[in-house]
């Protein structure tokens, strides 16, 4: 068969001498290219004790979220869900109560809302499709565990903390990349 | 010779089409089909006189007819001016036309709320579709939206005020479809809404029917409210004996379970048989009905959404492989899940969902599995600073 391209190279494949057959040179040189990275850089970190930053864009462990006097904001619209490429995201939808207007935004809310972190990817259209700035990625990562069934996160593990109870919880987990509030 | 019919030759978009005498612009489009069709927010096949009020199906009349060729001084709603023999139509060829429904979408949006992510409607929604095809991405308006006070109008239909864009099919039902009227159009103008007469709640047979021709998320299902998203669900075509109506109707299913039922709608999105109230909102069991097989939805449709049709799965092999043995489950989602309980119905309720309802809490992972490490940023900083 005729070569497609002109990069082919034929190969000479001549008997080693013998001062290639005692391989010293090639041993040094070798050698030499690990003595190199004494002196450089350290590519790796000593985790936990050092952590590197996440970039700006990370897209991290989801967050659902609250407004400033600490109702959650998600509404259960079903278009995180809707536009989850992997189907991690389910959930059920209740009708806000008298008197439970300081823990839900709107009428409607997320009774239950869970995601099944072994299913996501991590792509981020949740977020993007989120109508109402209710659920976005941390800049964090997922923990790791030694079951399956942790990595069903339910509406608990998902919440950011109160605002007013806990406001530096509730800043740290926002993160730098949050929205700005709503005027 | 007598009895045959004159046709009247019309063009829309240029495209010819015969229909016949008396036949609206809008219904001629509709024969023709596809892009040409203007949107109609409150014309309805079914119902006698409706058509005139929404101002979405506006065409262009380049010439009124072969003895008249002058065209129309001003846009014409099409639902309610007859063709003429001759007649050339612009719909979506006209920028005047497109212009002029941009202006409508904005006039109907003006006050309506922007609640579809609570609404029931979204994702079957008129006005939605009309607006992600017609209208502009942005609001001008900058006052204050007209509010109503919530009115209760029976078990099974919850009105929302706000969402009305006054466009009477309701009304029409009711006169129509019922043989007492008690539910009408109330005051004028930007203050008129649609109510039930001192609050008398809404039980003739087929009052239902006014979920199925609104447009918008006016009037819903109570028996469906917040259930599910529509999107979501299973829409089976399926049939029962019914002394009352023909008993043809679509239901929507999640799993087993009926959480709505609907008539079946024809491609205008329009009823194509009514039904009555005992088979809309009190045969909510799979055993009451003869399932006739999956709804053919539009693939351009969210509700198509997530049905994979026509998909081919490959054998398993994995039994095969493992000497006929079944392979061992790692994890039951079920007995994880907090969402689609089997022991909680949601369907069997008769009105939406309340936080007792959901008889478990949710319990953390970090209490549920202890050893699960601590998630959120703020715990991983606060343990790595203490060090």
């Amino acid at each position: 068969m005729e070569a497609l391209t002109n990069r082919v190279k034929v190969m000479e494949r001549k008997p080693m001498t013998f001062v290639e057959k005692i391989y010293l040179w090639n041993i040094m040189k070798g050698m030499m290219i690990t003595l190199k990275h004494f002196f450089k850089k350290k590519a790796t970190i000593k985790y936990p004790e050092q952590k590197r930053p996440f970039s700006p864009v990370w897209r991290g462990l989801q967050i659902l979220n609250r407004d400033e006097e600490g109702r959650e904001r998600c509404t259960a619209c079903g278009l995180c869900a809707v536009a989850c490429p992997a189907e991690a995201i389910t959930m059920e939808a209740a009708e806000r109560e008298p008197g439970e207007e300081n823990l839900y935004r709107e009428e409607k809310y997320a009774a239950k809302y869970e995601i099944n972190m072994l299913r996501c990817i991590f792509c981020g259209l949740c977020e993007e499709a989120c109508p109402k700035d209710a659920i976005y990625l941390s800049e964090t990562f997922t923990p790791s565990n030694y079951t399956r069934e942790s990595f069903i996160y339910n509406k608990s593990d998902l919440l950011i903390p109160d605002p007013k109870t806990d406001p530096q919880g509730f800043a740290k987990a926002r993160g730098n990349r949050a929205k700005k509030e709503e005027v | 010779m007598a009895d045959e019919k004159k046709m009247m030759k019309v063009t829309i978009d240029n495209i010819t089409i015969e229909v016949e005498p008396g036949t609206s612009i809008l219904n001629a489009a509709r024969q023709i089909g596809g892009e040409v069709t203007p949107p109609a927010m409150c014309y309805y096949s079914k119902l006698k006189g409706s058509g005139g009020k929404c101002r979405t199906c506006l065409v262009e009349v380049a010439a009124g007819s072969t003895a008249d060729p002058r065209p129309m001084p001003k846009l014409v709603a099409s639902c309610r001016t007859n063709v003429m023999d001759g007649m050339v139509v612009k719909n979506i060829t006209s920028e005047k036309v497109i212009d002029a429904r941009k202006g409508v979408v904005e006039f109907l949006l003006i006050n309506h709320p922007l609640d579809c992510p609570i609404c029931d409607q979204a994702g079957e929604c008129s006005l939605q579709d009309l607006g992600y095809s017609h209208g502009s991405d942005d609001t001008r308006y900058e006052f204050p939206r007209r509010t109503f006070e919530k009115e209760n109008i029976g078990p099974y239909i919850q009105l929302h005020m706000t969402r009305c864009i006054l466009c009477y099919r309701c009304t029409y039902v009711a006169d129509q479809l019922t043989n007492e009227r008690v539910h009408g159009v109330l005051d004028r103008g930007d203050h008129s809404e649609i109510s039930t007469y001192i609050s008398k709640a809404i039980d003739n047979d087929f009052s239902g029917n006014m979920i199925d021709v609104c447009p918008v998320g006016a009037l819903t299902d109570k028996t469906f409210r917040f259930k599910n998203r529509v999107w979501f669900l299973k829409p089976l075509d399926a049939h029962r004996d019914c002394p009352t109506c023909c008993g043809k109707v679509t239901l929507w299913n999640r799993g087993d379970e009926v959480y709505r039922v609907t008539a079946r709608k024809d491609q205008w999105g329009e009823v194509e048989e009514w039904i009555c109230n005992t088979c809309r909102f009190e045969k909510k069991n799979t055993s009451d009905w003869i399932i006739e097989g999956p709804t053919k939805v539009n693939r351009h449709s969210v509700i198509s959404q997530g049905h994979y049709v026509g998909l081919k799965m490959p054998p398993e092999t994995l039994k095969r492989v493992m000497d006929g043995r079944d392979p061992r489950i790692l994890m039951e989602i079920h007995d994880v899940s907090g969402v689609n309980k089997p022991e909680i119905h949601l369907s069997e309720l008769p009105g939406p969902a309340h936080s007792h309802d959901f008889l478990e809490k949710d319990v953390t992972r970090a209490e549920e599995y202890p050893g699960h490490v601590p998630q959120t940023l703020a715990d991983v900083d606060a343990k790595t600073d203490s060090r």
